[in-house]
Formats: structure tokens, sequence, C-alpha cells
């Protein structure tokens, strides 16, 4: 019997014993005063139901069947009063106004069965989830919206390969396409993810690494620059780049001052993603001597890598998407251009921009179709960064587990198959040896710790 | 004890003490070695580089803007015809504009984004809740000329009722009169109500919806669970719970946040470029045809332009450079100021 058995034991006993206490003591009482002291009411048997779990989340069919018919009435409610009572209009009018009426059925039918902080407390919830309702709509309408009147010219597959310079304005859309669109895009997001990157990402090692005065205030500058009218950063850029400097307006100039974009989110985002490494990886890398940069580049970095992934594509996002620093820097051109150091080239955003603001069916409809194909880049990179960001910092996938527990133990083979020699041997100097006898061999190396043994 | 030190050429024999010698006190300065002191100085100059930027941009607009403000003067401020070749001109009608379609994205916004907000913190079940997270950061990410688009294409046609019931009912009020409109006649033309102010700030309440969303969600996650639970333990239900312990301590997010809106939507280009119409009035009938903003006007005037024109233009941009850092500012001292901001550097 070991000794955690016999303490329970005992203590069992000693319980046991003092309950026994307990008891005479009561029935002592009981018995010298029957009026007065404490007395514990006998259990009265009562025909009450037996307790059942409540449901502590979710909604009960109560719930549902509330919300079905509050839903219901207000639509009739709107249906009957609309342009009749109100003067409202459109199907935009009707929404409201039967979102309204809603609400306050609903409060209304809560408030029968329900105490009045219940009510208000339903009610704000469905005020709460409106703003949500409200959100979602207006994203899906935005997204379907562009991507059903492009649909007529993405299907042609004249957009993809060909450009607008032979094409005239009122052509249809089975002539002419936005090739150099793409390309010119392609080319500025390159340079811009070129320039942004390594800055990007060094600014946000300095703002997670140095921690004083100056990092704060770094960290304040970044912030505004996030807000920074895109206006503003193609009128710098055109300011010196083009007016001082004296280049003329490319897709180099565009590249840049789509970089003034992306830079703050990029370092913003990373510098979150690069606080969230645990400090105990920096200090176990510390500890095991590595210099600062050697840290920052074996442990936090790849510690961060999903997120700082994450932070890189969202950043390149805001940049395709873009318009107001390339119509400044760049402008729009008809025809493919490769070259950014010299004439306009032409992004998707502008693209889109240049075709709609002309009174052209067919021009429109190819300004929709150049919107969707933006939309369908920036919902691509979207989605990679949210499968990458998905991951908290320093968690892996199985196939990345399996990489890391294979390198640990080639390295474990590696040092297990090293000599003793380089443990806990200093050289000699060259001079006389310590005594006259023959030099003592090195001791075998200690034994790495087998499993089991403490 | 005792600092053990190995002489050079010694080994350690199995049994053998190592000599103990006298310990001398360390050496505790930090010296970094060559490759941190290299990675130091690449970082620095990374951080510096983004604040020289910065820096430069407010530099090179004021140079460039330089010519027009000293011709006018103090006129810039209170002049709102813009005709800068002849001398006539300054950004009172175009401020007014800007400060107009920014007021009606946040006040559109505001609540959508503090709703949006508290549902996902408090309200929406957690299998909900990272996709409606994902939904605000998808809102953000979608290009300006997408949502100017919509805007111009389907929204505007849809709000127009919106409008109309507006002006009727509270023609009253001078913000919502507009001039030319017979609320009496069902048939009259709507074009009075197309290209308003009001129609620009909503889309531009789109952009900056996701962005107030984002900081006042990051301000309620923080809500100490000890407060909110000891709230619940109290009685409170669920919007109990927000309103005294939620809101109150997110008040510096919600303003900070609303601020950093209105940051944006201050800059906002493209989507209004699309939608307005421009005009040079000082009014502020929001739901009138026709309307203002400096990113705009920036936009559209630059390319025909006399170097003048230009340099008017610098200086319209300078005006918002400036007005756009003050509110960005404003709004970090609010949320860093707040209770909640305390452990976060917004």
């Amino acid at each position: 019997m070991t000794t955690f058995e016999t303490l329970e034991r005992r203590e069992k006993t000693e319980a046991a014993a003092e309950a026994a206490v307990e008891a005479e003591i009561a029935a002592e009482a009981a018995a010298e005063a029957p009026g007065s002291g404490t007395r514990i009411p006998d259990v009265v048997a009562t025909n009450a139901p037996p307790n059942s779990l409540r449901t502590l989340s979710g909604m009960s069919r109560d719930d549902v069947l509330t919300l079905l018919g509050a839903g219901a009435s207000s639509l009739c409610i709107t249906w009957l009063l609309f342009g009749v009572l109100t003067p409202l209009s459109g199907p935009l009018g009707f929404v409201v106004v039967a979102w309204a009426i809603f609400l306050v059925v609903y409060g209304l039918m809560v408030s029968m069965t329900e105490s009045r902080p219940v009510m208000v407390d339903k009610v704000m919830a469905a005020v709460l989830a409106t703003g949500a309702v409200v959100a979602f709509i207006a994203l899906a309408s935005v997204i379907i919206f562009t991507l059903i009147k492009g649909k007529d010219a993405l299907t042609t597959w004249n957009l993809y390969t060909q450009d607008m310079s032979e094409t005239g304005p009122a052509d249809s859309i089975t002539q002419g396409g936005i090739g150099h669109a793409i390309v010119g895009t392609l080319i500025i997001i390159g340079i811009a993810i070129a320039v942004t990157v390594p800055l990007g990402l060094t600014c946000a090692v300095f703002l997670t690494e140095t921690n004083n005065k100056l990092t704060g205030f770094v960290r304040t500058v970044v912030d505004a620059m996030t807000a920074l009218p895109s206006i503003l950063a193609g009128l710098f850029i055109f300011a010196t780049w083009i007016l001082i400097l004296g280049f003329e307006r490319s897709g180099l100039a565009a590249a840049i001052a789509v970089s003034i974009m992306m830079l703050p989110i990029i370092i913003r985002s990373a510098d979150v993603v690069l606080r969230l490494v645990p400090g105990n990886l920096r200090e176990a890398s510390a500890a095991l001597g590595a210099p600062e940069w050697r840290t920052v580049w074996h442990v936090v970095l790849p510690t961060a890598r999903p997120g700082l992934a994450t932070a890189v594509i969202l950043g390149i996002a805001r940049g395709i998407g873009e318009t107001a620093p390339v119509l400044l820097t760049s402008g729009f051109a008809a025809s493919m251009n490769v070259d950014p150091r010299s004439n306009a080239m032409v992004s998707l955003p502008l693209a889109t921009f240049e075709f709609v603001r002309s009174p052209q069916p067919a021009l429109i409809a190819r300004g929709f179709a150049t919107a969707a194909v933006l939309m369908v880049l920036v919902l691509i990179l979207f989605a990679i960064a949210r499968i990458l960001g998905g991951r908290q910092a320093g968690q892996v996938s199985k196939r990345q587990r399996r990489r890391l527990q294979g390198r640990s133990a080639r390295d474990l083979r590696r040092i297990e198959g090293r000599d003793g020699e380089d443990f806990m041997y200093v050289e000699p100097p060259p001079v006389a040896p310590l005594s006259s006898s023959a030099p003592i061999p090195p001791p075998p190396p200690p034994p790495l710790a087998p499993e089991g043994v403490s | 004890m005792a600092v053990i030190t190995v002489d050079p050429g010694t080994y350690l024999r199995q049994g053998d003490a190592p000599v103990a010698r006298d310990p001398e006190p360390r050496n505790l300065k930090t010296k970094k070695e060559r490759g941190d002191r290299v990675f130091h100085t690449i970082a620095l100059t990374a951080g510096l580089f983004v604040l020289a930027t910065m820096g430069a941009v407010g530099l090179f607009l004021t140079i460039e803007g330089t010519d027009a403000l000293r011709a006018t003067g103090v006129g810039f401020l209170t002049t709102s015809e813009w005709q800068p070749d002849r001398g006539q001109f300054g950004i009172a009608a175009i401020m007014l504009g800007t400060f107009l379609i920014a007021a009606v994205a946040v006040s559109t916004a505001l609540p959508i984004a503090m709703g949006t907000a508290l549902f996902i913190t408090d309200v929406a079940p957690p299998r909900l809740r990272s996709w409606l997270v994902s939904l605000v950061d998808l809102m953000a990410a979608v290009p300006s000329v997408i949502y100017g688009l919509w805007g111009l294409f389907f929204f505007q046609a849809a709000v127009l009722g919106l409008s109309r019931w507006l002006t009727t009912w509270f023609g009253w009020i001078p913000i919502f009169a507009v001039d030319g409109a017979d609320p009496n006649n069902p048939l009259a033309n709507t074009t009075v109500y197309t290209a308003s102010a009001f129609i620009a700030g909503i889309v531009v309440a789109m952009m900056v919806m996701p962005i107030q969303c984002s900081v006042m969600r990051e301000v309620f996650s923080q809500v100490p669970i000890g407060e909110r639970e000891g709230a619940f333990a109290l009685g409170a239900t669920r919007w109990g719970m927000i309103r005294i312990v939620s809101l109150p301590f997110g008040r510096g997010g919600i303003i900070g946040g609303t601020m950093l809106g209105l940051g944006r939507a201050l800059g906002e280009t493209i989507a209004v470029l699309l939608i307005i119409s421009p005009k040079f009035d000082l009014n502020v009938r929001v739901l009138e045809a026709g309307g203002n903003s400096v990113a705009s006007l920036i936009a559209l005037r630059y390319s025909e332009a006399s170097p003048f024109g230009l340099s008017a233009l610098f200086a319209a941009g300078l005006v918002l450079f400036i007005v756009t850092l003050m509110v960005n500012f404003t709004a970090s001292w609010f949320v860093r100021r707040s209770r909640s901001g305390a452990s976060s550097e917004a």
C-alpha cells in the first residue's frame, strides 16, 4: 500500500468520525430545544415535475417561431401600407419600412411572454445583427452586380488577348480587350512587391525588435500613413519624379506611387503578426547563444511566416486596386506596353475607370468585365491570405510537422554521430605536457540521457 | 557559488575537482557583435525611410503649392471658386463638399460598423464569427473603383426614392432641402437628386465601414472577461452587459475608429469622382445634384492644368494632407488614451 492510499484512508476515517460527532450534537440540540435554534425543514414531497436541463445556448422553438411570426407580419403590413401611407418608393424603401415594422412587432411579441429587460435584449440583438446583415448584403450585391454586368464581355476570348489600340469606341465587345491592362497590372504590382516586401518586412522587424521613443513615433506615422489619401501618393510622385526629376510618366512611376500605398499596410499587419511570436522562442534562441539577427532570421520570421504571407497578400490586394495614383503618374494607354520605364502603362482599375466614363455601351460592358477580372483577382488573393492566415503563429500543418520532425531527427543523428573529441576538450598549449606520464585520453562523451532515467 | 573557470590546456578528469577561483564581477555591458550592429542599422534605416517618405510627401506638396498659396494668401481658404488662371480660386466650397461627403459616409457607416462589431464579439455564434471577420476584411480589400461602379450604375437608382422621401418630409431642415424638387408631383424628374453628395457619401461609407468595424471589434474583444462575467453574474442580459461593460470600455476605440474612418472618407478619390458632378457652390444641401471634394478635384483637373493651376492643386492637396493627418493623429490618440488601448498600440 502506498503512502498516498494510507493518507486517503486516514482522511476518510477522520471525516466519518467528524460526521458522527456532528450528528450527535444535532440530535442533542433537537432534543434540548425543539422550538428554537436552526431547524432544517423536512423535505416535503411535491408533485412538481423533475428538473430538466435548461438550454443555455442556441434558440428555442419559441424564439424561432417568434422571429418567423414577426417577419411574416411585418412583410404583410409593409405590403399593405407601402405606397399608400408612406411616400417611399423603390425596393430600398420597402426593405427599410419592413425592417422598422419587424422590430416593433418582434418587441411586442417578445414582451407578451418575457420581462422588459429580456425584450430589450432580444430587440437589440436583432438590431446588432442588422449591421452584419447590411454589410453582407452590400458586399454580396457589389460582387454579384459586377460579375453579372461583366458576364457578356468576360466570355469573349479577345478580352484577355487583345488590347484597345485598334478598337474604336463604338466597336462591339467581340473586338479589343484588356490584355494590356492585365500585363500592366502585373508589371506595376511586380515592381511594387519588389520594393515593398523587403522594405516593409524590415520596417516591421524594426518596430518589433527595438523598443524606444523612435519606435513609437514610427509606429504612429505608419498608422497615419495607412490613411494617406491615395491621390496624394500619386501627387507626391507626380511632383518629385515627374516635375522635379523630369522623368516621363511611366509604369515605374505608377509602381512607386502604388508602393507608397502598400508599404504602411504591409508594415502594420506584419507588425501585428510579429508581435504574436511567443517571447519564449526568442529567449530560447538567445539562450542558445544566437545573436539577434540570427534569432530574427531563423526563429522569429519562420515562426510568423503564414501571418507575414497574409500581410503581404493583403498589401498586394490593396495595391492592385489603386486607381488614383496610376491615373496621375502613368495615365491611360490603349496599347500594350511592357516597358515600365517609358510611356503610359495602364492597370486594371484605371482601365475600368476610363471605360465606364465613356457613354458607349460596349465600352461600359468592357469596363464591367475589367472590374470583374479585378474583383476575381482580389478574391483569389484574399482567399489565399485567409487560408494562410488561418493558423496562429507557430502552428504548423501535419506535413510541416513531419518535415520539422525529420529535420530534428537528422540533427540528433548528426550530433550523436560526432566523436567525443568535440566535447569537453580544450586545446592544450604547445609547451610541456602536464606530467611525465603519457597524455591522458580525453574522457568519453557524456552519454545522451536515455529515456526513463531522470 | 564559485565561478568555475578552466584554463586552456587542462583536462577535466573524472574525480578531479575543478579549480575554484575568486568570483570577479562580470562586465555586464553588452557589446553587440558586428552582425547585430549591421542588422540594427538596416532595421533603423527602414524605419527612418518610412518617416522620410511621409515627411517628403508633406514637404514636396508644400514646395509645389507655394506659388499658388503666395498668390492668394488667406483668400485660398475663403474663396469658393476654382479658376486659378484668372486668379480666383480657393478651397472653401471644395473643403465643405469634402466634409459633407465624409459626414454622410461616417454617419451611415457608424451604426453599421458598431452593430457588426458588437454582433461579432458578443452575439454571433462562434462558428459565424470568423466568417463575419473575413467578410469585413474582404469589404476593405475590394477596390474603390468597383464600389464607384456599383454606386453609379446600381445603387444610385435604388437610393433616389430615399432621397425624395427625405426631402419631402425633412425638407425644412436646410441639409435636406433640394432646390427645384417638387414633392407633390410623383412623376417629377429625379435628376435633381442624382450625383449628389448624399449618394457619394453612402458609397464611401462602404469603404469606411470595414475600417471602423475592425478597430471597434479589436477594442470590444479586449473587454476584460472578469467584468463581462461579473455583469452576467449580477443578472445582466446580454444587451445589459454590452451597455454597462462593453460600450464604456470601448469608448476610446469607438471614437478612434470613427475618426480613422473619417480620415479615409476625406481622401477617397475615384468613387467620388465617378459619382459626383463637380460644382463649386457653397451650400450644405447634400441631397441635391452636384458637389465636390478635394481629391476628386485633383484627379479631374491635373491633366489640363497650367503650371500655376497645378500649383493650386498641390496647395489643395496640402490642405487635404494636413487635415487627414490631424484627424488620424487625433484618432490614434483617442485609441491609445482609452483604457482599452493601454495594452495595444493602435
